[in-house]
């Protein structure tokens, strides 16, 4: 699994500018696809979100203090978390500072994915 | 139309109609007995029609023959006797109120249901394919053979078992449940999908035949549409991917039955009419948006397809198109499309670095694809993958078609 984690966009980029990111995470995405590694994943939009606190308090984002928070996740076939960690490489969400995509491996079997 | 071409004509259109009615009356078990009514029918048609002339109505007489036939047949007992042998415990009473009901109503409904029968999921695609052009839509054996580039004997088991297997799961004649009906409708898609690329793909230099096989594909999938129950946006999808491919038809092969490549075909010849047909099914497909298949992407990738002109627009959204369809479904095919789409909308070198990455060592559109890219980067390498390719091609028509670019790396050097 790769967790992109980085700052709502909507905050630091103008409106072209995400739709540029949007086109480059569908072009990477697509090319994951292309070589059947491809499982599952889904963009998480920033807006409209809870946190709901220890003591069952409900707060709107943002999500504590960092910036970067998840914003997404992709679940990809690789052999190892080498492999897997090759594709992020590719992800767009690195061209932020402070970004990150974490690759965690996701319990199937013996698999790793 | 002249008497020796109108029985051929009507065996091609009325066969399958009769056969489903007569196997929905006569249960999937005696699917034979109905094929061979069905079949007496016309054959009465070749012994009368030249001494006694065309009838007014021809459909009308054949029916109208069928249905004495059918009667004739359960009158002379030997079903009777066979069927309860079969089902003992069916009650003789309920057996004799068997009608052969032959009015449009009845024919579409049985037409329809037979497909969901010959497309039970219990069934090989292999079987699928084969029973549904030989019940469905009356290709003769010779006809099957020929577009699978195999014999008679080979179509004739592949039947044999299909119908084996038809018996043995006890499949019934009848319409899917509503909670069914959606998984059912899948298979049955995939098949018309199968039974269209058979014909659109397949290598049999009869052209008539290839088209035929198409077009009973799409007349089949329209009977799906004008059913209110099966009339579900991914039908319309499929109906619509079908008449874009179809509108290229005369377009991409020459007379002697070689491909013409996409971008080297007359636009003059795509069929225009089809080409808004499908932009029109594609339209009704599209009412729910939430409700997107891998037919609805394809269609929309063959729509942009149908426009010549080498945009940014038109290959940027073919590139996203690619995108999604292969997180929905891979395909080694649509893996290299989606590459070629790279290419055109990102550029070569991006594309070529992503086709390095696909794994098709096998596959000769692979070296092809590479080939493409390399041509104008660097001629010498795009010769090498072009040559790989061709040894890998296993028909004429392939072979030729890269051939022919090899040559054209050629006058370049």
């Amino acid at each position: 699994m790769l967790i992109f984690r980085h700052e709502d966009g909507h905050n630091v980029a103008s409106p072209e500018q995400i739709q540029i990111w949007m086109k480059q995470t569908m072009d990477w995405i697509g090319g994951i696809a292309a070589q059947n590694k491809f499982v599952s994943g889904t963009g998480i939009p920033f807006d409209d979100a809870r946190v709901v606190h220890h003591n069952k308090v409900v707060t709107n984002g943002p999500f504590g203090e960092i910036k970067e928070t998840i914003g997404g996740f992709i679940i990809v076939k690789a052999e190892n978390a080498d492999e897997a960690a090759e594709f992020a490489k590719g992800s767009p969400v690195l061209q932020g500072e402070g970004n990150t995509v974490e690759v965690r491996k996701i319990i199937k079997g013996n698999s790793m994915k | 139309m002249e008497q020796q071409e109108l029985i051929p004509h009507l065996f091609r259109t009325e066969f399958g109609k009769i056969t489903a009615v007569l196997c929905k009356a006569f249960g999937i078990e005696n699917i034979e007995i109905a094929e061979d009514l069905a079949g007496e029918t016309f054959l009465a048609a070749l012994e009368t029609w030249p001494y006694k002339g065309t009838p007014p109505n021809p459909t009308a007489w054949l029916y109208m023959v069928a249905k004495n036939k059918a009667k004739n047949y359960l009158s002379r007992g030997e079903f009777f006797s066979k069927k309860i042998t079969i089902e003992i415990k069916s009650a003789s009473s309920e057996i004799e109120e068997i009608e052969i009901d032959l009015s449009d109503k009845n024919i579409t409904d049985s037409q329809l249901q037979m497909l969901f029968a010959v497309c039970h999921p219990s069934l090989s695609t292999e079987s699928q394919i084969v029973l549904s052009l030989r019940v469905l839509c009356g290709f003769g054996i010779e006809e099957i053979a020929n577009a699978f580039l195999t014999n008679k004997e080979t179509i004739n088991k592949r039947l044999y078992r299909a119908k084996e297997k038809l018996r043995a799961e006890k499949i019934t004649i009848e319409f899917p449940g509503e909670k069914q009906i959606n998984n059912r409708l899948d298979t049955v898609l995939i098949t018309l999908y199968l039974l269209f690329s058979e014909g659109y793909y397949s290598e049999s230099s009869d052209t008539v035949l290839r088209e035929d096989l198409c077009l009973e594909a799409m007349r089949l999938t329209y009977l799906l549409i004008e059913n209110e129950q099966t009339n579900q946006p991914n039908v319309n999808a499929l109906f619509s991917l079908m008449c874009f491919h179809a509108s290229r038809f005369a377009a991409r092969k020459t007379g002697n039955g070689e491909i013409i490549l996409y971008h080297n075909q007359d636009e003059n010849l795509w069929n225009r009419e089809l080409i808004a047909k499908g932009a029109y099914y594609l339209h009704e497909a599209c009412r729910d948006k939430n409700n997107i298949s891998k037919y609805h992407l394809e269609a929309t990738i063959a729509y942009w397809n149908t426009q010549k002109a080498d945009t940014k627009e038109k290959w940027e959204n073919i590139l996203q198109l690619y995108n999604v369809l292969l997180q929905m479904e891979y395909s080694p095919i649509a893996a290299l499309n989606r590459t070629y789409a790279l290419a055109k909308a990102n550029g070569k070198p991006e594309a070529i670095i992503e086709a390095e990455k696909l794994n098709l060592a096998d596959n000769h559109f692979y070296f092809t694809l590479l080939g493409e890219l390399y041509t104008g980067i660097d001629n010498e390498i795009a010769k090498q993958n072009f040559q790989k390719a061709f040894s890998l091609a296993k028909t004429n028509t392939d072979k030729q078609t890269i051939q022919k670019k090899i040559e054209k790396i050629h006058s370049f050097q």
